[in-house]
């Protein structure tokens, strides 16, 4: 992107070197992500989850990699071949372009006795966009697309079912997203990730969530409604749908949707810990610690909520939507114009 | 440098792909290219240096073309190809041609006569949002509630019209229920 240029220390290179930490952390992470799921929604059901590959079951994400990457990649044979090809990578490409512009760690300079490196100064982010936030729920909201596509072209009802569901759910909370979002904009006067977390830099009490608490309970569900946490997992609703829009997809084209889906996750953690909870601070020696807790807590919470709470419908997720969020949040904006206004 | 590559990259990229959203007799082809084309137009206005518009393009494009597929879905099986009804393809070229022919001069005659000059141009030191907010509420101030004004207007209109009979259902023939109710009260009586 343009806004690289500005920054006179940020390189090509270094650029380069951070896309691919960020694919190749992201893609382990979300493998462990399964894991850490399957883990955590068995202790909450009393069970022990998977036990056998590995101690404790840890091995579990190599056998599934390797179960992913040697099974048959089959192609229906009605289907419109190409689409159905492309429809996870856009999945799994935007979920990584929208981890590009969002800040996970303080700018640091690399200490000097690393060799080769040392001394080199790291900003935070990839890309740091001035309109950093829009960017990355623009990138999100394009991520819908691939289960959209995917269904549409697997010539499979289930999988039509599955497309017609992405469109329903991404007109619905599309809308929550960024009006619940435009109060916290509006109080920090900028759309950078950077700026969102300097304003917080006060300690606990100055966190955006004792301003806009109804901005941070509206987000956290629209964000659910983003990456088809349970809820609002209408796209592939086991119990109603078969698989709807991954039916019939296999191998690694199936895992390519569910790495895209829990790296939509992390962005999402990192989203609402960067901007209703403080962030990571700058000034402190561990930042880079609280705002991974903060990421990770939302991660858990995710979870926690998938195990607490029995799917919605998708008439009751409109409902939600249009009928309760939308005004809660239009309620809310005029409340903090008026607030920032007197 | 950089600049000139990625400008005639992406112009390649969009016109080829609106070429295959016109060119297309599939439906998936023809809605994903628009939907990639438009995604693609915001890289112009990044290398423009206009972030807020290009992400404003990137969103808006991104929900209205969802809502476009939804009516694909709709009316076409997306798996097939679909058979155009051209009654007459010399009109239809004629018209289309002559149609990009005057967008094209129109759109051109400007850049040809004189160098376009920002009317507006950007301020040091102030955001992108920040400008065109500046804009829109002072220049463009009427405009833009006139336009605010219309999409309630359309709004209220689309709620009037599908929400006339919410409250019964179109596909459900309630008299089958009745029905049911009936039977199994008089089973109960024959009990």
């Amino acid at each position: 992107m343009e806004a690289v240029n500005i920054l006179p220390e940020v390189t090509w290179v270094g650029v380069l070197i951070k896309a691919i930490l960020i694919l190749a952390i992201i893609s382990a992470l979300a493998g462990f992500g399964t894991f850490v799921e399957r883990k955590v929604l068995a202790f909450m059901q009393r069970r022990l989850g998977p036990m056998h590959v590995g101690p404790y079951g840890l091995l579990q994400i190599a056998a599934d990699g390797i179960k992913l990457f040697t099974k048959e990649d089959i192609i229906p044979q009605n289907a419109n071949k190409l689409i159905f090809m492309i429809a996870p990578i856009i999945t799994a490409a935007t979920a990584f372009i929208a981890l590009s512009a969002v800040p996970v760690f303080p700018d640091f300079t690399i200490p000097e006795f690393v060799p080769l490196l040392g001394g080199v100064f790291v900003p935070s982010i990839a890309s740091d966009l001035n309109i950093g936030i829009l960017f990355v729920l623009g990138m999100m909201a394009a991520g819908l697309y691939g289960p959209l596509l995917a269904g549409m072209s697997q010539a499979n009802k289930w999988g039509i079912i599955g497309a017609a569901r992405t469109a329903v759910q991404f007109l619905s909370y599309e809308v929550v997203t960024g009006l619940s979002i435009l109060a916290p904009i509006m109080l920090v006067g900028s759309l950078s990730f950077v700026d969102f977390n300097d304003y917080q830099q006060d300690g606990v009490m100055s966190w955006m969530i004792w301003q806009q608490p109804v901005a941070f309970v509206l987000f956290l569900i629209a964000g659910f409604a983003e990456t088809n946490r349970t809820p609002f997992d209408l796209l592939e609703h086991e119990a109603e749908v078969v698989s709807g829009y991954a039916t019939e997809y296999s191998g690694m084209r199936w895992g390519m949707f569910f790495i895209g889906e829990y790296a939509n996750m992390i962005t999402v953690s990192i989203i609402a810990a960067i901007v209703f909870l403080g962030g990571y601070d700058a000034a402190s020696a561990f930042g880079w610690l609280f705002i991974m807790l903060k990421i990770a807590f939302f991660f858990f919470l995710m979870l926690w909520v998938r195990a607490s709470w029995p799917h919605i419908r998708p008439d009751q997720l409109m409902w939600l939507c249009w009928k309760v969020l939308m005004p809660l949040a239009v309620i809310n904006i005029l409340v903090t114009a008026i607030v920032m206004m007197v | 440098m950089y600049e000139i590559v990625a400008f005639y990259l992406f112009s390649a990229l969009t016109i080829g792909l609106f070429l295959v959203t016109v060119m297309s007799k599939n439906i998936l082809y023809s809605m994903t290219s628009l939907a990639s084309g438009m995604v693609l137009i915001s890289g112009f206005f990044f290398i423009l240096g206009a972030d807020f518009l290009g992400v404003v393009q990137l969103i808006v494009y991104v929900g209205a073309i969802m809502a476009l597929y939804s009516f694909a879905m709709m009316f076409f099986d997306a798996t097939r190809d679909i058979k155009e009804k051209n009654t007459n393809n010399t009109l239809v070229f004629l018209l289309g041609g002559l149609t990009a022919l005057v967008l094209v001069l129109m759109f051109a005659a400007p850049i040809y006569s004189e160098n376009i000059q920002a009317l507006y141009p950007m301020h040091e030191g102030v955001g992108n949002a920040q400008d065109v907010g500046i804009v829109l509420f002072t220049k463009y101030l009427v405009p833009f509630e006139v336009a605010a004004l219309m999409l309630l207007v359309a709004m209220i209109a689309g709620i009037i019209l599908a929400g006339k009979k919410m409250d019964e259902s179109l596909t459900e023939d309630m008299s089958a229920d009745d029905e049911i109710v009936r039977e199994t009260e008089i089973e109960k009586d024959d009990k």
